[in-house]
């Protein structure tokens, strides 16, 4: 698992740095290291990388840090943030032609999956009303035409075949069958060819001189490496895409190719396919791909669940209570209450950069029944017990189980618990007079 | 005597030689690009790889003084080349390493040294591709969709076909539309015969099937394919392993070779499909396929170091003939000379 751990990677990092209210230029200087990795590990070509995070240093140099967020966080949102629009707003519209038919053209490399991501996208149109041909024109791979036409046959789109023949020819007269049978959409699916061979490269151009489509799409594989650049920038030069459609993203490929592709390219990416079966494309969403580039989409989930739930002034008051260790069972039920808000608790700290591998919160058990059974206890608990867990010995216990109906040990497992915690927190609340004398809120989210 | 193929450098014959059963007539257009040398196909597939990654090491080494500046432009090679980080940190380490301790002043030593270590690597677990010939020779091929898993069938249908040896195929890739249609022909053009079912059927069905025709017909050897299939499905990798075993069942041993395709445009996911397969099925090896683009391959590096799983063959084109035995050595020299 190297992947998912970018963000405690950063928070180690970023632990030893000092700039609290602002990133300085050592914090951003520490992250973009870290950053850096993790693009390079999700195939990010490495000169986007480069000019990527140069971009990124001059954003974040003397940026504000966030009250809810650590300076680790905040990176992570400026990287976030850059990369979402890197990737371009949601465009994954096809123009339709004014005068149908709209001509469509699949190319790419061999393997990258046109057929199947063809039959996908006529399947799409066909739910919309429309009336799509699929143009079996790649005549080179050994039963390819025979491949879409059993696709063909499985999402009822007719598809248009002249077996081995010239594939402009092909594609011609597909066109022509198009405007007689009716059929507004025309999907060529081209023979996979490598960018560099200039001969097959000629035939995607004649096919292209010969029926003006409306739309060329560049058909990449998500897995794709450092070489995506080249493949993309080849093929733009040589067709002029329109527009990417990334395959195979149910895999785990951190499809760093998605950014490479768009940045050289500046086409949008349009669609992402994540099933082999027909109903696999999807729209494609610059933000979830960002995270999934970084490798951490829970964390940035949990940064945006943070920013909305979080309750600034309970959590100064938590913060100074703490700092005076009078952090009370009362305290802690508010705390998980707050917590509870954002959804799963287990998930949640998981979640949680630098909390994740921490031992304590390993025996934190809190699922929601469980937080449920340590409200009741809690509230059979008097306020002196509540304020004061020390009193609470063996007979305390067996009247608190009593009245809240649960066993002994869970009132033990409790305050071990919160025992656990407020070592814990006592171990934050050190941290955070070194860093910048107490005056910093304490932030669960650190 | 089919028997040769396993003595190692004979293709080069093997590949001037026509194809001498022709099924179906297609093979006969095709037989022209037969005719291509295996060296002029091994340079020409090459090439590209050599420009893009010596090509760039020699020009950056020439005449520069050993410094940073020098080892960071390396790294930055090795990582356009798909090499990943933590091989790349590896090798740049281990030639600051020797840069020191040989007392290595000049830039275009780099080379050398990088040769060196890239050879290393890639021989510390080597292994060429390994048959049994006293008894049924078996091989399985896996891998992710649209990776060359058929088309490396075929080529290696023509290659045992050309050593005269008796090959059949197993169609199991029951799931792609049109997946037994095109491993069918393929069995047409090279002469060989298949065990196929329906579009849709059980997989094991065919695999239980291809052992059983294998050891009827008296085959020398049997090459099933399968559905490509992404590694972290898991319940498809269940089936993997379930095809794996009714196959080992029939033989009565384990496979000689189950050999895992990795497209060479593919980055470090790579790594993870070596790792997932690798859990799956006992993995022998890796077919390096599409080198004949211009991705590096660089990622055979990380493979090597990651997971110790040899490369065994190399796929350089579409043809038949397309498919040359992994040599690190002749690899690497052809990369560098
Ligand atoms: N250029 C090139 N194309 C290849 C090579 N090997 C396979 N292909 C192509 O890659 C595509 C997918 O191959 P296929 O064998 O169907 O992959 P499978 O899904 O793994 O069985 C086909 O178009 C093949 O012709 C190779 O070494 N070089
Ligand atoms: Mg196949």
């Amino acid at each position: 698992m190297p992947f998912s751990n970018l963000a405690s990677r950063l928070q180690e990092t970023m632990k030893k740095l000092r700039g609290r209210g602002k990133l300085t230029e050592k914090d951003v200087e520490a992250a973009l290291r870290e950053v850096r990795l993790a693009l390079l590990e999700a195939d990010v070509n490495y000169r986007v990388v480069k000019d990527f995070t140069a971009k990124l240093r001059e954003r974040a140099v003397g940026q504000e840090v966030m009250s809810s967020l650590s300076p680790a966080q905040q990176v992570i949102k400026i990287v976030n943030e850059e990369l979402t629009a890197l990737m371009g707003g949601t465009q994954s519209k096809i123009a339709l032609a004014s005068k149908p038919p709209t001509v469509i053209m699949m190319i790419g490399l061999q393997g990258a999956g046109k057929t199947t991501t063809s039959a996908k996208l006529a399947k799409m149109f066909a739910s919309q009303g429309h009336r799509p041909l699929l143009v079996a024109a790649d005549i080179y791979r050994p039963a390819a035409i025979k491949q879409l036409m059993v696709l063909g046959e499985q999402i009822k789109v007719p598809v248009f075949s002249m077996g081995e023949q010239n594939p402009v020819d092909i594609s011609r007269a597909a066109v022509s069958h198009a405007k007689e049978h009716n059929n507004d959409i025309v999907i060529i699916d081209t023979a996979g060819r490598l960018h560099i061979d200039e001969s097959l490269m000629g035939e995607l151009k004649d096919i292209k001189e010969n029926v003006s489509p409306h739309e060329i799409l560049l058909i990449v594989d998500s897995m794709t490496g450092q070489e995506a650049v080249n493949v993309a920038e080849s093929f733009n030069e040589a067709l002029g895409i329109d527009g990417v459609i990334l395959t195979k993203m149910d895999g785990d490929a951190r499809g760093g190719a998605a950014l490479s592709i768009k940045t050289v390219t500046g086409k949008p990416i349009k669609f992402a396919t994540f099933s082999e079966k027909m109903d696999g494309l999807e729209v494609f969403h610059p933000d979830r791909m960002a995270s999934r580039i970084l490798g951490m989409g829970d964390v940035l989930s949990l940064i945006e669940k943070a920013e909305a739930a979080y309750d600034a002034e309970k959590a100064k008051a938590l913060s100074e209570k703490m700092m005076t260790d009078s952090f009370t069972l009362e305290d802690f039920k508010e705390q998980l209450e707050q917590v509870k808000q954002m959804g799963p608790l287990d998930q949640l700290l998981g979640m949680m950069p630098g909390m994740g591998n921490m031992k304590q919160l390993k025996n934190l058990e809190v699922d929601e029944s469980h937080l449920k059974k340590i409200e009741a206890i809690i509230n059979s608990m008097t306020i002196a017990e509540r304020r004061n867990p020390e009193i609470i010995g063996g007979s305390r216990r067996k009247r608190i189980a009593a009245g809240s109906g649960t066993r002994v040990q869970d009132v033990n497992r409790l305050l071990k618990q919160f025992n656990q915690t407020k070592q814990m927190m006592k171990q934050f609340a050190a941290f955070e007079k070194k860093g910048k004398k107490g005056k910093r809120m304490f932030s669960l989210f650190r | 005597m089919w028997r040769k193929i396993f003595s190692g450098k004979k293709q080069a014959e093997g590949a001037n030689i026509e194809l001498e059963q022709t099924a179906r007539e297609d093979t006969l257009e095709e037989a022209s690009a037969v005719k291509v040398g295996f060296f002029d196909r091994l340079k020409q597939g090459l090439t590209k790889t050599k420009d893009g990654f010596v090509g760039k090491v020699e020009q950056l080494v020439k005449g520069r003084k050993i410094d940073e500046a020098l080892f960071e432009d390396l790294e930055e090679i090795l990582i356009q080349a798909d090499v990943g980080f933590e091989t790349t940190m590896l090798l740049t380490d281990k030639i600051r390493q020797r840069v020191e301790e040989e007392r290595i002043s000049d830039g275009g030593e780099i080379q050398r040294l990088l040769k060196e270590e890239i050879v290393s690597l890639l021989t510390a677990h080597y292994k060429p591709l390994t048959l049994s010939t006293d008894r049924l020779a078996s091989i399985m091929v896996v891998g992710v969709n649209g990776a060359g898993k058929t088309t490396t069938i075929g080529k290696l249908a023509y290659r045992f076909k050309q050593e005269k040896a008796k090959v059949l195929l197993g169609a199991g890739d029951t799931f792609r539309a049109a997946a037994i249609d095109q491993l069918q022909v393929w069995a047409n053009r090279v002469g060989v015969d298949i065990v196929a079912h329906q579009e849709g059927s059980d997989p094991g069905a065919v695999a239980y099937d291809t052992v059983a025709a294998a050891k009827a017909r008296k085959a020398d050897v049997m090459i099933l394919d399968t559905a490509g299939r992404l590694q972290t499905k898991t319940n498809l990798m269940a089936e993997l392993g379930k095809v794996h075993r009714v196959v080992v069942r029939e033989l009565g041993h384990e496979l000689d070779e189950v050999l895992l395709v990795v497209d060479a445009t593919t980055g470090q996911n790579a790594l993870s499909q070596a790792r997932l397969f690798k859990e799956a099925v006992p993995l022998t090896g890796i077919v390096l396929t599409k080198l004949d683009g211009t991705a590096k391959g660089g990622i055979i590096l990380a493979l090597a170091n990651e997971l110790e799983l040899p490369v065994k063959l190399i796929g350089v084109g579409e043809q038949y003939t397309d498919l040359q035995d992994f040599d690190p050595e002749q690899f690497v020299e052809a990369l560098f000379n």
